[in-house]
């Protein structure tokens, strides 16, 4: 999986490369190609304030319209402040006796002159303080929260108003609710323990794919491709796997039943790495995929810009129209994957079975 | 993976992670529940009402078999109910008129013996009512003939003639 995502990434890179080498000659397309690549880079990370857009004066000035939102530090006392003062990085913001300063998108201490000492390759050495602001990711989080409860607290309320009938929007999520149900649920974990499952299956189904959607609106948040939020999301899966898995599971994993003793000894390092390597192949295939789909997307409209020509610009257009399709699609599979081998290792955590037949 | 872990943002984790897990005991309470429920409900009921159609169908036959037993039932009844009427009235028939034989043939009988028994006085009257008579005649004939010698050898001989007749 992390080969995956380093080849994924280098061929991206080269592929960079190449425009730029291309653009060489110009200075003007240079500075576009390096402005578009910071553009998605900033993109990609979060944020700690909602840009809606960007726009340049006459004077080559380049505006950030959009709204800032409360820092909170936690670094010798609660530090609350409105990332305002950054003035997207470009200033120092005292707080509480103390100076913070934006580098690359994450926050660190300095003094009053707001300097940031690097190491040789380029990290920052200075002190990063304990970071729970509500950057641009948890508002979006807390939009798709705030969304989605009254999105299906309204469902749920109309089955009781009409009968047992959806109605109104009902009528779309309730295919989505049986089927994962029927298909992903039943089928995996069993009829007998399917339903403690069912609440976390159907949150994360649903919470994965609205913010895999909102990913794709022009605002643009990439929640799911965050390394932080499907860790967050993968780590419920692992706990929730451990903690309601039975006896068999853990013999499964330390003394596999029917195979020679030696084996036994050799099987069980393996089967606890495996406990431990399915929810991070979860959680990589979220990142992967989610980011991987917002930079080929990105370099594709970009592209657009770098081309200036109506060919070139046009085809480009085509294709990120294609790739936009693509990751509807994508959205929608990396939320029912992500939910699919969830049911998946919880059926192995309460599997019942005759080792005699099984082996 | 220098670069992921650079990336990895403890804040954004925390609010993920407290976020979710208030989402998904909110949703479990006021959403997933009652969804379920009322799917499970509604399945539940699809079933019984299937359930208990079939039922009613079944049963519908068997009604339906059970008129079809009965309506034959009452046929063969009717039918022996028939019969037995016919049986009897020829019995009846049958039974009246040997009664009537038996009657009429003990009735030709006293007439019959009726009949022998008046013949019989009849016979007796005309047979004394004869004497009587024959004995009139014969006094007289004796009284006449016995005046005539001859004509009485005649009679003693005529008479001998028959007693050696009969």
């Amino acid at each position: 999986m992390r080969k995956k995502i380093t080849v994924k990434t280098t061929t991206f890179l080269l592929l960079l490369i190449s425009f730029f080498s291309y653009g060489k000659e110009d200075p003007a397309k240079e500075e576009k190609n390096a402005e578009i690549k910071a553009y998605i880079q900033h993109h990609l990370q979060d944020s700690y304030d909602f840009n809606l857009y960007s726009v340049t004066d006459d004077n080559g000035q380049i505006h950030h319209r959009g709204f800032p939102l409360p820092v909170i530090l936690w670094d010798n006392g609660l530090k609350v402040f409105s990332s305002s003062k950054f003035h997207h990085g470009e200033a120092v913001a005292k707080a509480g006796g103390n100076y913070y300063k934006l580098d690359h998108g994450k926050i660190y201490k300095t003094d009053a002159s707001g300097i940031i000492n690097y190491d040789e390759s380029h990290h920052a050495t200075n002190v990063k303080p304990l970071d729970f602001s509500i950057t641009k990711s948890v508002v979006m989080i807390l939009i798709t929260c705030i969304l989605m409860f009254l999105l299906f607290k309204g469902l749920g309320r109309s089955y009781a108003k009409n009968g047992g009938i959806a109605k109104g929007v009902g009528r779309f999520f309730e295919p989505i609710v049986l089927y994962i149900r029927d298909d992903i649920a039943i089928p995996n974990i069993g009829e007998k323990h399917y339903k403690r499952y069912m609440s976390y299956l159907l949150t994360i189904f649903f919470f994965i794919w609205f913010l895999n959607i909102f990913g794709l609106t022009p605002l643009g948040v990439n929640v799911t491709g965050n390394i932080a939020v499907t860790t967050a999301l993968a780590l419920l899966t692992f706990l929730i796997t451990n903690l309601t898995a039975n006896k068999n599971y853990w013999k499964h994993i330390f003394w596999m039943p029917g195979v020679p003793v030696p084996m036994k000894v050799i099987l069980a390092p393996i089967e606890l790495l495996g406990v431990i390597i399915k929810p991070f192949s979860l959680l990589i295939r979220l990142y992967a995929n989610m980011q991987a789909g917002h930079i080929v997307l990105m370099s594709l409209i970009g592209l657009m810009f770098i081309f200036k020509s109506w060919i070139g610009s046009s085809l480009s257009f085509g294709l990120s129209f294609a790739i936009s399709l693509i990751e509807v699609l994508v959205a929608l599979l990396q939320a029912y994957i992500f939910t699919m081998l969830s049911a998946l290792y919880f059926g192995f955590a309460v599997e019942e079975h005759d080792h005699e037949e099984a082996h | 993976m220098e670069k992921l872990l650079e990336q990895f943002s403890v804040g954004l984790f925390f609010w993920q992670t407290v976020l979710f897990i208030a989402l998904l005991f909110l949703l479990k309470k006021f959403a997933w529940k009652p969804i379920l429920n009322a799917i499970n409900e509604r399945e539940e009921g699809i079933r019984d009402a299937l359930t208990s159609a079939e039922k009613a169908r079944r049963e519908m036959e068997n009604l339906q078999a059970d008129n079809q037993k009965l309506l034959q039932e009452a046929h063969a009844e009717r039918e022996a109910m028939l019969k037995e009427a016919r049986d009897m009235k020829n019995k009846m028939v049958a039974d009246a008129k040997e009664e009537a034989q038996a009657q009429a043939s003990k009735m030709i009988e006293q007439a019959q013996a009726a009949i022998e028994s008046e013949k019989k006085a009849a016979m007796a009257e005309l047979k004394s009512h004869v004497a009587g008579i024959s004995l009139g005649i014969a006094e007289k004939v004796l009284r006449q003939e016995l005046s005539n010698k001859d004509k009485q050898i005649e009679l003693v001989e005529s008479m001998l003639g028959e007693a050696i007749l009969n």
